[in-house]
């Protein structure tokens, strides 16, 4: 019992913090058709901000302080490395993608020269608590609450917004969204700076969760965060909120047992290929179009 | 000249080396209906797209109410009150009627209650499916919805491209009547047309448009009788 709760508790905020890294990949997809390879190091470099700027200034100033950074890079990265490419064809902006995630990397291993970075320890989220027998932090608990909260806002803001309704034109037709006036690159500017953000928030999590950071510690949450979004049907965002869910549980389950754990990351790939073998838009995909 | 709302010099359009548009001069005047009628890629649509700001002009220049648009973005181009319908309606499929509407008027920030109704009441079909998804109507309905669309940007100059393409003859002549409705309340008009017929009756002034050059103008009355025009476009 203690076990099943703590495992589900686990998989329930791995989900989560999975859940705030896809939304920035299903955003960006659904508006430029982009795998924005860079998304998970930017999260990474979310964690190393804090770990940088807490050093020299308190916590609550530190995190927003971070937030704010993410967010303005998030920003950045579209402008120069995909806004230039806008009409180039599709396969040259993932390999600008591609070439961002490496710089940032590299950028990190310069900074950290390459050894892992001690992550502080946030108060309140790093508190230990025990809900029925098992022990956990106090994030664990949060996680779910924060994602949810969050996913409701984002949902009111794309269905009940202005820019939201221009959010949603823009994932099906650029040019028809610039006879109604509205400045396309305005829109996926916003886009990138949700998903950066909302990955800034997971990052604070996720990290809680392990005493250090290295420059390679956004690729494999990233990497997670985005099968999670394709199993969702990508471009969705409730699909890659339930598809980042259901990745965190199969994984706390599979690490269970000491002997498997290793084999987690590749038993959730299994269940990924089976779902898209039998469902190949994803959970809640709808049929992938190309953009006119 | 006064009352000339549009103006069009000498404007050319390349698509890498094609020159689609080859230097066409045309003027629309406040509160006409002007029809561009012409064969298939003879650079209509291109005339339009580039009036609109989507296609960059590679000569010549536009001007609205007396200011140069030459090379504006579309942003800029709507704000100053021109609107096109695109050519293949191209509403948004997966939001509702209304919020095609509501997209129409992106760039106002006042109230769009008395425009809906309007449309609504020009369109009662639309107003029945406020609530579906646009890309479940009719091909007639979204063609309403796209002209009703563009209406909510409150233009002063409206372009249509091909609004009759694949309708039924009663319903194009649905939307001739509402075309005609829409000039009435003052809104100046910009038709493009395969229905040559139908586009010449309800036009102040009309131009020929051949392989990306003007070959003849006139009134719309004048081009119904013109024996070429017959035998080219009125099957005659
Ligand atoms: N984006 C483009 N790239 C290259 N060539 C183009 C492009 N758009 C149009 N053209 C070419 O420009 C010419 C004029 O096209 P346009 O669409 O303006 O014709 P049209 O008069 O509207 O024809 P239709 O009645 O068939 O719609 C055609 O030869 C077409 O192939
Ligand atoms: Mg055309």
């Amino acid at each position: 019992m203690q076990l099943a709760v703590s495992t589900l508790l686990s998989g329930i905020a791995a989900g989560g913090q999975y859940a705030l890294i896809a939304i920035g990949y299903t955003l960006v997809y659904g508006i430029l058709r982009l795998i924005n390879f860079a998304h998970g190091d930017v999260f990474m470099v979310a964690g190393l901000v804090v770990v940088y700027m807490s050093a020299s200034m308190p916590l609550y100033i530190a995190l927003p302080l971070m937030i704010v950074f993410i967010v303005a890079l998030g920003f950045v990265i579209e402008r120069v490395a995909y806004k230039p490419l806008r009409s180039a064809p599709r396969m040259s902006v993932m390999i600008s993608a591609i070439g961002v995630s490496f710089l940032i990397q590299n950028f990190a291993t310069y900074y950290t020269g390459g050894l892992a970075r001690y992550y502080p320890e946030i108060p309140f989220l790093y508190d230990s608590v025990t809900i029925a027998g098992a022990t956990t932090r106090w994030v664990t608990i949060v996680t779910p609450f924060i994602v949810v909260a969050l996913v409701l806002l984002l949902l009111l803001l794309i269905n009940k917004t202005k820019i939201g309704l221009a959010m949603r034109a823009a994932a099906k037709d650029f040019e028809t969204c610039q006879l109604m006036g509205i400045k396309i690159n305005s829109v996926i500017s916003f886009t990138f700076i949700i998903g950066s953000g909302l990955a800034a928030i997971g990052s604070i999590l996720y990290f809680t969760n392990y005493p250090s950071i290295m420059p390679v510690s956004g690729t494999l949450p990233g990497l997670r965060a985005f099968v999670a979004a394709v199993f969702g049907g990508i471009g969705s965002i409730p699909g890659a909120v339930v598809g980042a869910f259901i990745i965190g549980i199969c994984e706390n389950i599979v690490k269970v047992n000491p002997t498997y754990s290793i084999f987690s990351d590749a038993v959730t790939f299994i269940i990924l290929i089976i779902v898209l073998g039998v469902k190949p838009t994803g959970l809640f995909g709808e049929k992938i179009t190309d953009k006119v | 000249m006064s009352g000339v709302i549009l103006s069009i010099k000498d404007l050319k359009v390349k698509y890498g080396g094609i020159e689609a548009v080859k230097g066409i001069s045309f003027d629309v005047r406040e509160g006409e209906i002007v029809t561009l009628i012409g064969a298939n890629g003879a650079g209509k649509s291109s005339t339009l797209r580039t009036i609109a700001g989507l296609v960059k002009p590679a000569g010549g220049s536009i001007s609205f109410n007396g200011e140069d648009i030459t090379g504006a973005n579309p942003t800029e181009i709507v704000k100053r009150g021109v609107t096109l319908v695109p050519e293949g309606r191209r509403i948004f499929a997966d939001l509702t009627v209304l919020e095609n509407l509501r997209i129409g008027a992106y760039l106002r920030h006042d109230s769009l209650k008395e425009d809906i109704e309007w449309v609504y009441s020009l369109f009662p079909r639309l107003e029945e499916r406020s609530w579906q998804a646009g890309g479940t109507l009719s091909g007639g309905e979204q063609q309403m919805l796209a002209v009703a669309r563009a209406l909510m940007s409150r233009p002063k100059l409206i372009m249509m491209d091909e609004p009759s393409l694949g309708l039924a003859p009663i319903v194009v002549r649905g939307i001739f009547d509402i075309i005609r409705e829409i000039n009435k309340r003052g809104t100046t008009i910009l038709l493009i047309e395969q229905n040559a017929n139908m586009a010449l009756q309800a036009a102040d002034s009309a131009y020929v448009l051949e392989t990306g050059r003007i070959t003849l103008s006139g009134s719309g009355e004048e081009l119904l009788k013109n024996e070429a025009v017959q035998a080219a476009y009125l099957g005659t």
